[in-house]
């Protein structure tokens, strides 16, 4: 194991009235690959610019093995860091870039060209070490990146959206690349995203961020499961919000009656929510459910679908019963029988997730 | 073919059309050319031929012969040179870190710099000489008894005026402050900065091996165009009674009028020689 604890305590960080950090308090284990989620200004790249030294915050602490490195400037902390942006030396070349790390340490030239090509043959590009920044595509400019962040053999790996500027298809080879490297070299590392698709297929540990603080932190499967708040459900995922009654353990909802799980407000009167590939929906002309819209997405299709009372609900289908339901014709609807998260009503909550 | 035929079609349209617009633009663009060749090859061709023609004996070299004879020649260029150096090293070593901090932790402050930084080319050469005299004048009697007295000396020293190279430097202010903003504009200083530092260079590392071998080109052009200003700056050498380059032209050609014009063309090609030198320079680092 090369990785090591990093723990977020405290921390808290304006900028001029935007509150970037308001107390944040998250610790990441060993080796451990955590992915920081949140919508743009939740403060998950202030917190990673915190560990790599880049800003100080206010208050709280940044602690590394427990050891507080808060005040330790940038170019003396353990972290290696891929950035948004392409962030490769123009004057130098792929090998250079690589080793640039280790000539500021004065690491010997021979040895040097021997750690780059070995790092270079490790992110898939062992060919193209005299290669310049300019000559390489975007994907390889943040592969030969990775190498770079990995060249000093950091205890602390930090991905700022290293993907973001990367087209879909090499994103998500090159996201699942950086989770095999990951694996085997056993780093801790800390990914920063905002798309919580990336977020929860490669990560051990999601921590979904809200305004500086921690929303919720857990794995994947938890967090899209068993999302703690509404904001979670929401950020994460597609959510319906349907009208339902609260009665005993139970909630009323759409004709059906569902156990409940999580917090539940003082009122009966709550906002049921429901994944969209929870909602079952079969064609049938005597259906109470109209179908509003409908669109194809290759592997599912989603639907809108009116029910007999006005309230509108999305549902996920597999992509080859798509011809089944045609527009404006009618369905049954039904909801998985599973434990379902409720929250106070939110009058404009349904329509939100209609058009999400 | 048929998904290949909308792809092709575009490649080819243009270049027929931009073909006919470019012949009427060639013929445009070779009148303006030739006007603007007219206007400044027939002076210093003119002047050539004064310095060349001698009306007695006809072709002769004598007059730039004499150049490298007379008196104080090689001291006034050599002078000039020094002073261009110092003034180049100075401006850079001021403006380059100023501009980096302001940019990376004050953005706030890059108006307050550039405004600054434009002032030297608001206020006349002979207000900003005036005022340096007075302080150079007002100095001695008033640090008659400190340690400053002997600086306020030793600047003025005639063999090397330290003072004119502050002068230039402020001088130059403007025309290096837009180099480099061009310079630092055209890359993403505050990445590659956070990135050297995550490679645990520290703040001179960044400088030298980040910064400047990026900035190449906005370097050359800030050198030469502060090259330029010192070889041709006349007025605070001469009201400061210093005898640089271009003091000494109009000092030596008062009464030797093919020598005066032939000097002055010497010179001009000097300072194109040193401009290429520096530009080639410049370029061919960038590139490698």
């Amino acid at each position: 194991m090369n990785g090591a604890q990093v723990e977020f305590r405290g921390l808290r960080r304006t900028f001029g009235t935007t509150v970037a950090l308001d107390g944040l308090d998250l610790t990441v284990a060993p080796g451990e690959l955590i992915a920081l989620l949140g919508p743009s200004g939740c403060g998950k790249t202030t917190a990673l610019r915190c560990v790599a030294g880049f800003e100080t915050p206010d208050q709280g602490a940044v602690l590394l093995d427990g050891e507080d490195i808060t005040r330790v400037p940038a170019n003396r902390r353990d972290a290696g860091m891929v950035f948004q942006s392409y962030s490769l030396f123009p004057n130098l070349n792929a090998r250079d870039n690589v080793a640039f790390g280790m000539r500021v340490r004065k690491v010997p030239t021979a040895r040097r060209h021997a750690r780059a090509a070995e790092l270079l043959e490790l992110v898939g590009l062992p060919s193209h070490g005299d290669r310049y920044p300019h000559q390489l595509s975007g994907g390889q400019q943040q592969r030969v990146a990775l190498a770079r962040a990995l060249a000093l053999e950091p205890r602390v790996l930090l991905l700022d959206e290293p993907l973001s500027a990367l087209d879909a298809k090499v994103r998500v080879t090159l996201r699942e690349e950086i989770r095999r490297l990951q694996l085997s070299l056993g780093i801790t590392t800390i990914f920063v995203t905002h798309d919580q698709e990336e977020a929860l297929s490669v990560a051990d540990h999601v921590a979904v961020l809200r305004e500086g603080r921690l929303e919720q932190s857990g794995p994947p499967a938890e967090i899209y499961d068993r999302p703690a708040t509404p904001f979670v459900a929401e950020f994460v995922g597609t959510m319906n919000h349907l009208p339902g009654r609260l009665s005993g353990d139970l909630v009323e909802v759409a004709g059906q009656r569902l156990p409940v799980h999580g917090d539940r407000p003082g009122t009966p009167e709550v906002d049921v929510l429901v994944r969209p590939e929870t909602v079952l929906v079969t064609p049938g002309e005597d259906g109470d459910a109209l179908i509003v819209t409908s669109s194809f997405r290759g592997a599912s299709v989603r639907l809108l679908l009116r029910l007999g009372d006005g309230t509108e609900i999305v549902a996920d289908l597999p992509g080859h019963d798509a011809a089944r339901f045609a527009l404006g014709g009618r369905a049954n609807v039904r909801l998985v029988e599973r434990p379902v998260l409720v929250a106070a009503r939110t009058p404009a909550a349904a329509a939100e997730a209609v058009s999400a | 073919m048929a998904a290949l035929t909308p792809a092709a079609l575009p490649d080819v349209e243009p270049p027929a059309r931009s073909g006919g617009r470019g012949r009427r633009g060639g013929i445009w663009r070779g009148v303006v050319l030739v006007v603007a060749a007219l206007y400044f090859v027939t002076p210093l061709l003119a002047s050539f031929v004064f310095t060349v023609n001698d009306p007695m004996t006809g072709f002769t070299l004598d007059a730039y012969g004499e150049i490298f004879t007379a008196e104080g020649f090689a001291q006034s260029l050599l002078l000039s040179l020094g002073l261009a150096v110092a003034t180049i090293v100075l401006v850079l070593v001021l403006t380059l870190p100023a501009m980096l901090a302001v940019r990376l932790s004050a953005p706030r402050l890059r108006p307050v710099l550039e405004v600054l930084c434009t002032l030297p080319l608001v206020v006349p050469p002979i207000t900003f000489v005036a005022g340096i005299s007075t302080v150079l004048r007002w100095g001695p009697d008033y640090l008659a008894a400190t340690p400053f007295y002997q600086t306020i000396i030793s600047i003025q020293n005639p063999a090397f005026p330290v003072v004119l190279v502050i002068a230039y430097a402020v001088l130059a202010l403007p025309f290096v402050y837009r180099a480099l903003d061009a310079g630092l504009g055209a890359m993403d200083v505050r990445t590659l900065v956070e990135a050297a530092r995550n490679c645990g260079a520290s703040w001179p590392v960044v400088l030298l091996r980040v910064i400047v071998p990026n900035l190449k080109s906005g370097l050359a052009s800030a050198s030469f165009l502060t090259l330029a200003l010192v070889l041709g700056e006349y007025t605070i050498a001469r009201l400061l009674g210093f005898q640089p380059f271009s003091v000494w032209i109009v000092t030596i050609s008062g009464a030797n009028a093919p020598l005066s014009v032939a000097v002055s063309i010497f010179s001009l090609l000097l300072t194109w020689l040193l401009l290429l030198v520096l530009s080639t320079a410049g370029t061919r680092r960038s590139r490698s």
